[in-house]
């Protein structure tokens, strides 16, 4: 049989990478007024040729260029000042340039997160404030996840929690968060399945993982610009053997850099828009992405009060 | 500002506490196998018959110690001093082997199977090497157990235990030489208590006649195969099933027969079913000439066909004049109408495949690092022969039954495929975009389809209340095989009905062979 070879992961790296270059996401020490809801959709292309089975680096003619097109809607909502919600539904596309491998497509997984930012405080020069972020995410679909490296994702419901500092100086800013994501198991359609041994069962073991990630750069009401590093490590899993396929509770890990902006268009703030990319500097059994995003962002205010300032909080509290 | 980082982390510490306590193990399906109590002892499985052997007694066994000996007793003592010190991790092994050794073994060989089930890949210079069993740890490591290796495989392993234990039954009853637990009642025994003779032990002719074959099988991988058969004789003294010279009997017996196996398989063509650059062209070239469109691989760079003489492997259930009167009729010329037709259908059922035909796809599929059609077969008859209590020697013959049926099934269907070498559809319609793996080799027929057909009608002999459960899961294996893209109709009702010619054989082995009497 042959075998076309695959590759892995774009998808749960996609997942992440893509979430971390949103504005106002779960991962940027931004957020909502109070009763000020942000919605918009999101574009996101990822594509890789090169990808690592375990740590060797390889490509694969019977793949040729592996792409997965993102098309999410995403909001956040300002429960209060401190107090955010998130959501994020995507709906996902995979395809193989070269093979014969038919490619997936699909509504993936629903993420909702909660962020709270318990401390703002003035030190030194700058302030700082301290964020913790809940997250969950649950498949909407019964998409397929046993189809690596063109499923749309790992099916696995996740919960994640965060920890996220934050200091801004003027216009300048750094953010460093750690996360750190339980996965629960998941069934696969098939019977059986080999990882570093025989397991008779269609349920699979999905090894934790964490997250860490930084990003600075400048930051005003009408621009942010920020230079992103993200470090994503599967905690446990196993390697792909030698012109093996990829599987779900693969050692996914991926560390990306990136840049993201988000330019505020109308004087009044409530329209804007976001775009990045970033590219894999270092992974294991997961391909060699480059990513790049888009998205177009309104701001509702259902307050009373007409706000002179509706956007989204992006300077220090007091001068 | 402390307090708030304080019960941040607090609260963080708690719920990482809290979820990371969750077991998150997987529990294979025969884990918790209970240990295995025959419902019916076959103690006449000695007179059944044999497949390689001529007789029972073609490998003598010499009688037994008496009971009542020093050395008889000092074995018995060995089982009480194991006794005397149980580990949770002894009790854990005895409770795992007592689940039954053709089990057992069966599940290590397709463990064996899945994870030496990867295609080599290419040279710098686009072609491919190729194992070598002389060299097993180098890569690409021996064997790539594609399915038809692994159908051999199973087929040798399963005939020979059987052939063994036939044997072994033969001379327990002429033996008569009663378990250790009853020939001292303070034996304390941590699996059911039999009234089937000990010796030679069934567990340790299964042991022996695995690890031989697996030798020659799996040559690398004599490790693990070593560790799970000195756990194996372990958990049976540690049980106080069987004293040492009960073992030590059985594993001679088995490695013996086990020896009549392995001078079988090194003469069975297998070993030269690879072919060569010469068989490659011819095969195109002959198909050419007959004015067909030859099967082209679609893997980048183009891989050799598998095992293009594999038609040729020596059967087991009939001769070669049989087998080869098994072959098929063509299937439909590549430019005539029906094959457009049948072409045109792929396309279209796989444009966009339903959830319910990936499932399908999926759960059948059987591809790269699984334990191929053949051995998902032999976890479907595992399962069920678990709720049936067999006896070893039962479940012996009727694994062999099965697995030679699969091996056999193999050989008409590989040679049938290289006799047409029909191209698959998405050659014809390279629109055609496959849900599974393609596999790199022709056609006509459907392997899935030939090795399911096969293994429902012996299956359905076996246990005749899942018959029509046997033949829907066949049907569904093989329409798996159009859903994925791979394979046209012809191929699949074709093969189906080849298994099912295939299987009969096995049917009629199993209505002569004593084992109903």
């Amino acid at each position: 049989m042959t075998r076309v070879q695959q590759l892995l992961m774009v998808l749960c790296c996609l997942a992440f990478s893509i979430n971390t270059s949103k504005a106002q996401t779960d991962m940027d020490a931004i957020m909502m007024s109070k009763k000020q809801l942000c919605i918009g959709p999101m574009y996101a292309h990822s594509s890789w040729k090169n990808y690592w089975e375990g740590t060797l680096k390889r490509d694969n003619a019977n793949l040729g260029t592996v792409s997965t097109q993102l098309y999410s809607l995403m909001a956040a909502y300002g429960v209060s000042d401190k107090l955010n919600v998130l959501f994020s539904v995507p709906y996902i596309k995979t395809k193989a340039s070269a093979g014969t491998l038919h490619g997936m497509q699909g509504t993936q997984d629903l993420s909702l997160f909660v962020k709270w930012m318990p401390v703002e405080k003035e030190i030194g020069p700058g302030t700082f404030s301290i964020y913790t972020i809940g997250g969950l995410s649950i498949p909407l679909t019964n998409y397929v996840a046993d189809y690596l490296p063109l499923s749309i994702g790992l099916r696995s419901k996740t919960a994640s929690a965060r920890l996220m500092l934050d200091y801004q100086v003027g216009n300048i800013f750094a953010t460093v968060s750690g996360t750190y994501v339980f996965r629960d198991n998941i069934k696969i359609d098939r019977t059986s399945y080999y990882t570093d041994h025989l397991i008779l069962s269609d349920e699979v073991e999905m090894p934790d993982a964490s997250n860490v990630n930084f990003r600075a750069g400048y930051r005003s009401d009408k621009l942010i610009l920020e230079a992103v590093l993200n470090k994503w490590t599967t905690i446990g899993g196993f390697d792909m053997t030698r012109n093996n396929m990829p599987f779900p509770s693969n050692r996914m890990n991926a560390t990306t850099a990136g840049i993201d902006f988000k330019y505020t268009v109308t004087k009044k703030h409530n329209l804007f828009i976001v775009g990045g990319g970033n590219a894999t500097i270092s992974g294991r059994n997961v391909g060699q992405a480059t990513t790049f995003h888009g998205g177009l962002f309104y701001v509702l205010d259902f307050s009373k009060k007409r706000s002179s300032k509706p956007s989204t909080k992006t300077t220090p509290a007091k001068k | 500002m402390k307090k708030l980082i304080l019960l941040s982390t607090i609260i963080t510490a708690a719920g990482i506490a809290i979820i990371s306590s969750c077991s998150k193990d997987v529990v294979g399906r025969t884990d918790e196998t209970p240990a295995l109590k025959p419902a019916n002892l076959d103690l006449n499985a000695g007179t059944w018959k044999p497949i390689l052997l001529t007789a029972p007694t073609d490998i003598a066994v010499a009688a037994p110690i008496a009971t009542n000996t020093p050395d008889y007793i000092a074995q018995v003592n060995e089982i009480k001093s194991f006794q005397a010190t149980l580990t949770d991790k002894e009790k854990a092994i005895v409770k795992y082997w007592s689940a039954g050794a053709v089990l057992r073994w069966n599940e290590i060989l397709r463990e064996l199977v899945a994870r030496h089930n990867l295609p080599p890949y290419q040279n710098a210079d686009g072609t491919y090497p190729f194992p070598s069993a002389n060299n097993p740890l180098a890569y690409p490591q021996f064997p790539f157990a594609n399915p038809p290796y692994a159908a051999r495989a199973y087929a040798y392993v399963s005939a020979a235990q059987y052939d063994a234990l036939v044997s072994a039954y033969y001379y327990k009853t002429l033996y008569n030489r009663q378990a250790p637990y009853n020939a001292d009642s303070t034996v304390n025994v941590l699996i059911p208590r039999s009234d089937l003779p000990s010796y030679p032990s069934e567990d340790a002719v299964v042991e022996g006649v695995s690890v031989e074959l697996l030798k020659l099988l799996f040559p690398g991988d004599q490790d693990y195969i070593q560790l799970k058969a000195e756990e194996h004789k372990r958990a049976r003294i540690i049980a106080g099933a069987n004293v040492r010279s009960d073992m030590e009997a059985g594993e001679a017996l088995g490695k013996a027969v086990a020896q009549k196996f392995v001078a079988r398989a090194r003469g069975d063509r297998a070993g030269a079913a690879a072919g060569n650059q010469a068989l490659w062209t011819a095969l195109d070239s002959t198909t050419r000439a007959r004015g067909e469109i030859p099967w082209i691989s679609q893997e980048s760079p183009k891989r050799p066909p598998m095992l293009p003489a594999f038609g040729k492997v020596k059967t087991f259930l009939f001769d070669s004049l049989t087998a080869v009167s098994l072959v098929p009729a063509p299937p439909p010329l590549t430019a005539s109408q029906q094959m457009k037709d049948e072409t045109a259908e792929i396309y279209n059922i796989v444009k966009s495949p339903t959830r319910e035909q990936t499932r399908i796809v999926h759960f059948w599929a059987d591809g790269v690092a699984t334990y191929t059609p053949p051995g998902h077969w032999d976890a479907i008859a595992a399962e069920d022969f678990i709720g049936k209590n067999f006896s070893e020697v039962r479940w012996a013959r009727n694994m062999a039954l099965l697995n030679m049926s699969l091996m056999d099934a193999a050989i008409v269907c590989w040679a049938t495929k290289y006799k047409y070498f029909n191209p698959r559809p998405s050659q014809l319609d390279p629109g055609i975009k496959t849900t599974t793996g393609l596999p790199n080799f022709p056609s006509y027929i459907s392997g899935h389809s030939t090795f399911s057909g096969a293994a429902a009608a012996i299956l359905g002999r076996i246990i005749p209340e899942r018959a029509t459960a046997y033949d829907a899961m066949a049907q569904e294996a093989s329409l798996s095989r159009m859903y994925g893209g791979i394979h046209y109709k012809s191929d699949c009702t074709v093969g189906l009905t080849v298994g099912k010619n295939v299987g009969a054989y096995a049917i009629q082995r199993a209505n002569t062979d004593g084992a109903d009497n």
